[in-house]
């Protein structure tokens, strides 16, 4: 693994290798002192040109619980607001010293490019609504502590599916961790061409609720859409939002996930996101390890030698 | 004026390919049949010697965007395709709306001296699509071709206006078929790659609705009507059925249209950003059945040249369009094959009925004017450089059947490959 671009560039085997390593780094996350010396003297850079608050702040907790150091780019504050280009901007950072980028940026492939241009580990951390790997990475973490395992879980993705990331990246992990997956969103949310997704698709929410083990529900972005897709958000929420008594429709062992932000009162009501049953701070929790797990992955390319 | 004899090749006449040689001399072909001798010979053995191509639709960036192209660059990138005449689109820096500016196209050209250079008139002013432009002058100027290239003329009413207005003089309107509020700026063929790539896709019904409108209104005014850059394999019935009905409708394809399809945007490189987008391989059969069938008459580059600067970014944030003249024949030989009479009347002859181009595209003959291309159907090469400013190109590096040996206009040489010009 030279790069973390994509979860289609993962096979099961990377993947359940990821999982495990994440859950020993979890482990270290719960000692007295959790930061383990693996990365000392190595510089993670994060570059987002898009706005994010906790994955930026989880690679950055990832990284220094291995001792490595952080460079911090953000574009309001730096060249970027000069005309500076995206591959000047990675050949610079990389010029200072960075060991891998971080990079989230709003169009579909910009991550890669980066890698074409660097030569240094590259993470993709959200490229446009095309994926999100550290994302599904923790998601997948979070589910197997809850259950065990992904293999013939059923999980529901609920919301904007069509411009989502998340999504897209998810799709691909849970699937080739054998779970089922159904897309539950109108029309207009879902994407126009589903023949390339292993899914199946509904657009009722109350239909399919009993069959679910996991209800992932994505966040409606109507910032990354070209319009209004649905009449309204009321309507949105009478048929696609969780509330308790949608919760109480679940499998009496169903869990309700979000990747965040959160629209309260929207794809959520406010008692589902706190009830036990949320693992939505699991998720958060499970983010570092998982993020200490890929950039243990990628910066330790002996990391056999390493971990001897 | 130097002589210049070609031997040995395999001549377009009306008569079909005839194997013979010929002296060009004083802009004509002066004469077919027998051995010449004349101040500089080509062997083309093998070769296919024709009427050179006519292009309907580059892009050439000057006035305003030199940096990409200029008229210079661009004209030695049309000789070294094979091509004797283009039409400029125009969207240039100020828009050519109005004589003066087709004026300056066309003079450049001429200063430049290695093909006819015409412009398409915009139809309306700045390509604004508010108010006609200055179609007269325009025509006064040399143009017969009128587009707003780049942007659908979305009011059908304004749309109406021009081609009553331009049919009365035989000039033709040429749409870029595309209905904005479906494309919403898709960077790509919406399909089962956007959706897995979550890029926002430009529909085929975004071309179809635009062309089966225009069809509509060609009837009704009668106008010469061409569809620019056919993508969508749904287009084709519709050209079908005005060809049935004998409406005056014409199309065009891209050379990349006829080989590539959505599934390349995958390697998220910009040289693979087309507009119209790549659609899928099924759309590249029926655009390929439908050149051959002739429903689209005629290949057309879009050579539309972006510097490495603009495109080393992001797919999205790329602009879209890549060069083709040099490219074009070898491209459409590789993904098509036809016949050297097909191949000429695409590439050449049907192109230049279309553009009112007069000196082009006519079988070769005694007394024609020598504008003429030297074209290798058999040779195999890879493009690794191309004289256009730009290079971006979704076919360096790719193996093409057929090559330009040398190109002829008005009787001057203005292109030979280099390996023909080593061994003469």
């Amino acid at each position: 693994m030279k790069h973390l671009l994509s979860i289609s560039d993962l096979d099961r085997s990377e993947i359940e290798d990821l999982l495990d390593l994440a859950d020993q780094f979890g482990e270290v996350l719960g000692r007295d002192i959790p930061k383990v010396p693996t990365l000392r003297g190595v510089t993670v850079a994060t570059l987002f040109f898009e706005a994010s608050t906790r994955t930026r702040l989880s690679f950055e907790r990832a990284a220094k619980a291995l001792s490595a150091d952080v460079m911090t780019f953000a574009p309001g504050t730096s060249s970027v607001t000069k005309g500076e280009s995206l591959k000047d901007t990675a050949l610079t950072v990389r010029a200072m010293g960075a060991d891998l980028l971080v990079v989230r940026h709003e169009a579909t492939g910009a991550a890669a490019r980066v890698a074409s241009w660097v030569d240094c580990p590259v993470i993709n951390a959200g490229d446009g609504a095309h994926q999100h790997p550290t994302q599904a990475l923790l998601d997948c973490l979070t589910i197997r502590r809850r259950f065990g395992k992904l293999e013939n879980l059923r999980i529901g993705i609920v919301g904007d599916i069509r411009n989502s990331r998340v999504a897209r990246s998810n799709i691909d992990a849970f699937t080739a961790l054998g779970a089922v997956v159904t897309l539950i969103a109108p029309p207009t949310l879902l994407p126009l061409d589903l023949s390339e997704f292993p899914v199946t698709v509904s657009h009722s929410l109350d239909d399919v609720l009993p069959e679910l083990d996991v209800v992932y529900l994505l966040r409606i972005q109507l910032e990354r859409g070209s319009g209004p897709v649905f009449p309204s958000l009321h309507e949105y929420v009478e048929r696609y939002g969780i509330d308790r008594r949608r919760l109480e429709a679940l499998p009496p062992e169903g869990v309700v996930m979000h990747p965040g932000p959160m629209n309260r009162g929207v794809e959520i009501s406010p008692d589902v996101a706190d009830h036990p049953r949320s693992l939505i701070l699991d998720q958060v929790t499970n983010g570092v390890a998982t993020r200490m797990a890929v950039l243990f992955r990628l910066l330790s390319a002996e990391s056999q030698e390493v971990r001897q | 004026m130097t002589s210049i004899a070609i031997r040995n090749g395999l001549v377009l006449t009306s008569d079909g390919l005839v194997e013979t040689d010929l002296l060009v001399s004083d802009g004509r072909v002066e004469a077919l049949g027998g051995t010449f001798d004349g101040d500089e010979t080509i062997d083309a053995f093998g070769a296919w010697v024709g009427p050179g191509f006519v292009d309907l639709h580059v892009h050439f960036r000057e006035p305003g965007q030199e940096w990409k192209e200029d008229i210079a660059s661009g004209s030695r990138a049309a000789a070294a395709g094979g091509h004797t005449a283009v039409v400029t689109m125009p969207n240039t820096d100020p828009v050519i709306d109005a004589g003066h500016r087709a004026r300056y196209i066309t003079d450049r050209g001429r200063q430049v001296g290695l093909c006819e250079v015409v412009p398409a008139g915009a139809i309306t002013m700045g390509r604004s699509g508010e108010t006609l432009s200055h179609l007269d002058e325009m025509w006064s100027a040399g143009v017969r071709i009128f587009t707003d290239d780049g942007s659908s003329v979305e009011d059908a009413g304004l749309l109406r206006l021009a081609m009553e207005y331009v049919a009365e003089r035989g000039g033709v309107i040429a749409q870029h078929a595309e209905d904005r509020g479906l494309s919403r700026g898709g960077h790509m063929h919406e399909g089962s790659v956007s959706s897995r790539l979550g890029m926002r896709g430009s529909p085929s019904v975004a071309e179809e609705v635009v062309v089966a409108r225009d069809i509509a209104l060609a009837r009704l005014t009668g106008v010469r009507y061409h569809v620019q850059h056919v993508s969508s394999a749904g287009t084709v019935p519709l050209l079908r059925q005005a060809r049935s009905e004998a409406l005056k409708v014409t199309a065009e394809v891209t050379p990349h249209h006829l080989v590539f399809d959505h599934a390349q945007v995958l390697s998220m490189d910009p040289a693979f950003k087309m507009y119209p987008p790549l659609r899928t391989s099924a759309d590249i059969d029926a655009l390929r059945v439908a050149l051959v069938e002739g429903l689209i008459d005629a290949v057309a580059t879009v050579h539309a040249p972006h510097s490495a600067l603009e495109t080393e970014v992001p797919f999205e944030e790329a602009p879209r369009g890549v060069i083709g003249l040099e490219t074009a024949a070898a491209a459409v030989n590789t993904a098509v094959g036809m016949q050297a009479g097909d191949f000429f009347a695409r590439m050449s002859a049907n192109p230049a009925r279309i553009g009112g181009f007069e000196s082009q595209g006519q079988p070769v003959a005694e007394g024609c004017p020598a504008n003429l291309v030297i074209f290798d159907p058999g040779t195999i090469w890879t493009p690794t450089a191309f004289a256009s400013k730009a290079q971006n190109s979704p076919f360096l590096g790719m193996e093409l059947r057929g090559r330009v040996i040398a190109t002829i206009f008005e009787g001057r040489m203005t292109y030979q490959s280099q390996v023909t010009a080593q061994q003469s």
